[in-house]
């Protein structure tokens, strides 16, 4: 005979109860990993999603006036390209993505465009001052660009829409606006003239909905040549991490750019600092909730446990058995309890969040198997705190009031 | 030996104290069987627990073997309980989930003997009561008999010097209840102290001294104690 033995044996004498008792923390367990994997998963479509609404940093002129965020490079003001260099060897954590822009009035069979000088990311490796340093050195999408799988973009240059830049764009190539394109009938691989230069058209952008639907996106140094202004920009559009800029990136910016504006779309980053917290401390108050039902639950349990058992207590202790003996017993058929609990509600939790993840939140959901070590610890801690009291209890039993009930 | 010094227990009935014991004294020898008899609540069982170990007295010392039981601390007591005592209950206190082997294990089990000695020894005392061909047989799967026998194995596991026993035949029939007193005979006559206590007379009357306890609500009087003792 061993402790371990006892307790097993007693579990299953009782199985039915065992059920009713693993049943209050089996749930609980379930439901935290449930929430927990879907919500991790729903931040990153959430973060994603956002992300594809555009830019959350403007570096701008200092004395541009922001009425509208997306025609707030088209107000004839430049500040130099030098500023990119700077912001790109800054030792700024939390910039996912940078686009310097320099957007120029331009009119086609009397209609007017704007013309907006890009500049591709290939660009930035390309200059040796920049590699090894700076931003770029550092792996980018902290938090805001997740490879999900089933909402990867399909185009490498719709990228642009979705994250303000693109990997490469040769100087005699545009990329044209949905609008534009309507309006002009041109489709990718028509060749256009703009400034008396000709282009062709490497792709038509998607839909926006926004001021770029009307916009042609050219190589920022044709477009610099094209405008005889030079080396300069109207705007750097960045693509902050929402965490960074909650932990002060504005000003970081502002603090290396101090001749310029630097502005946050506040909405996009409220929304989505916002929607994480919500998502957060949604998931505490659950989690709260279920640890407190779960626990009552056991803790029923095991009281009902101690009142059945007393008379075996009695005898247990009438034959040697010390206190220390019966408390060891019950919180040992606790941690058996908090781990079979932790176990089986890790893997219900998972396989509910994978069936559930896709139809409740419409996102796709991988199991986290970092999540199984919350779950033991949250079912363990559950279980024997629960537990203690009862089994203390027990252990103080009086063992001839319990011989003498007989 | 086993010695009652002055012994009193009262109890708090409804707010009321009830006095059982008043500063009662007695000596047991090594190798005594006694049976104590007397009406329902008259104490005989308080009286037994108190020897055992499990239930302190208001007042006075139960001595076993030169060392006051109650003056030791509560772990050591439990301790003191594996080593000297073997309790035997009139509804035997088996435990239910386990077999007839692993109920006799218990208390090698406490007293921290290793697996294998557990089983060894148990099997060795199941077999001395016959019972070797039910060692895996839980106890609803034996007779009241086999059950009571099961129990007589437990409390005879650890080897105990004292033996207490509450009703062991209440709850068999005449024949088995026979078998039984031939046991703790048997027992008694290897040296081990044997107290029962019990309602039946024939019973009280195979043992060696009886011990009648009278209505201990009475105040105590010199004159007409509640305690006599009987060869």
């Amino acid at each position: 005979m061993r402790l371990r033995k006892l307790v097993w044996k007693e579990l299953f004498e009782r199985k039915n109860q065992v059920v009713t008792g693993l049943l209050a923390i089996l749930l609980g367990v379930t439901v935290i990993v449930a929430m927990r994997n879907i919500t991790f998963y729903s931040e990153k479509a959430v973060a994603q999603e956002l992300d594809a609404l555009g830019a959350n940093i403007l570096v701008l002129p200092k004395s541009v006036t922001l009425q509208n965020y997306y025609s707030a490079d088209i107000q004839g003001q430049e500040f130099p390209e030098e500023y990119v260099s700077r912001l790109a060897n800054s030792n700024i954590q939390g910039v996912d993505n940078l686009s310097p822009k320099l957007a120029i009035p331009v009119q086609i069979d009397d209609r007017k465009f704007t013309l907006t000088g890009i500049l591709p990311k290939s660009e930035f490796q390309a200059k040796s001052l920049w590699q090894g340093a700076g931003i770029f050195s550092r792996p980018t999408g902290c938090g805001t660009v997740a490879n999900i799988p089933g909402l990867t973009p399909k185009d490498p240059k719709e990228t642009l829409v979705r994250k303000r830049v693109i990997d490469t764009l040769n100087e005699n190539e545009i990329l044209v606006g949905a609008d534009v394109a309507g309006a002009l009938g041109v489709k990718a691989n028509d060749n256009l003239s703009l400034l008396g230069k000709s282009f062709s058209v490497a792709a038509v952008l998607p839909q926006t909905g926004t001021v770029d639907d009307s916009r042609i996106f050219a190589h920022l140094h044709t477009v610099q040549q094209l405008s005889g202004k030079g080396k300069v920009l109207s705007v750097i559009e960045i693509v902050g991490c929402c965490d960074q800029i909650s932990k002060g990136l504005v000003s970081k910016i502002n603090h290396l750019l101090p001749e310029t504006k630097v502005v946050t779309i506040g909405q996009i980053v409220d929304t989505q600092i916002k929607t994480n917290q919500m998502m957060s401390s949604l998931s505490l108050v659950f989690i709260a909730i279920i640890v407190l039902v779960g626990g009552a639950g056991i803790a029923n349990y095991m009281y009902a446990n101690v009142r059945e058992r007393r008379r075996e207590i009695g005898t247990l202790i009438a034959l040697g058995a010390g206190s220390g003996f019966v408390l060891r017993m019950f919180l040992y058929k606790a941690i058996l309890l908090g781990l079979v609990g932790g176990i089986s509600g890790y893997l219900l939790g998972t396989l509910l969040a994978l069936l559930l993840g896709p139809r409740i939140a419409g996102i796709a959901v991988l199991p986290m198997p970092t999540l199984i070590i919350w779950a033991l610890m949250i079912s363990v801690i559950i279980a024997v705190s629960a537990s203690y009291f009862p089994a203390r209890s027990a252990a103080r039993l009086d063992p001839c009031t319990t011989l003498q009930e007989i | 030996m086993l010695k009652l010094e002055n012994i009193s227990k009262t109890y708090n009935h409804r707010h009321e104290p009830l006095t059982v014991f008043d500063r009662i004294s007695y000596e047991m020898l090594d190798g005594d069987f006694i049976s104590i008899v007397g009406p329902s609540g008259s104490g005989k069982s308080t009286l037994l627990l108190m020897l055992g170990g499990m239930m302190s007295p208001s007042s006075g010392k139960v001595v076993i073997d030169g060392e006051s039981i109650y003056d030791l601390p509560p772990n050591q007591r439990a301790e003191f309980r594996r080593q000297k005592i073997g309790f035997v209950f009139q509804t035997f206190n088996l435990v239910p989930y386990l077999s007839a082997l692993e109920n006799v294990q218990m208390p090698l089990f406490l007293a921290g003997l290793s697996e294998i000695e557990q089983k060894e020894r148990a099997t060795s005392v199941l077999e001395r009561l016959g019972l070797g061909a039910r060692l895996a047989h839980k106890p609803s799967e034996l007779s009241v008999g086999q059950q009571q026998r099961v129990a007589l194995a437990r409390m005879l596991a650890n080897d105990p010097t004292v033996v207490l026993a509450d009703e062991p035949t209440g709850s068999l029939d005449p024949e088995t209840s026979a078998q039984v007193m031939d046991f703790f005979e048997e027992i008694n006559q290897e040296g081990r102290t044997v107290v029962i206590v019990t309602h039946d007379p024939s019973v009280a009357r195979r043992a060696g001294k009886m011990l009648r306890l009278g209505d201990c609500k009475a105040p105590y009087d010199e004159q007409a104690p509640v305690w006599a003792s009987v060869v």
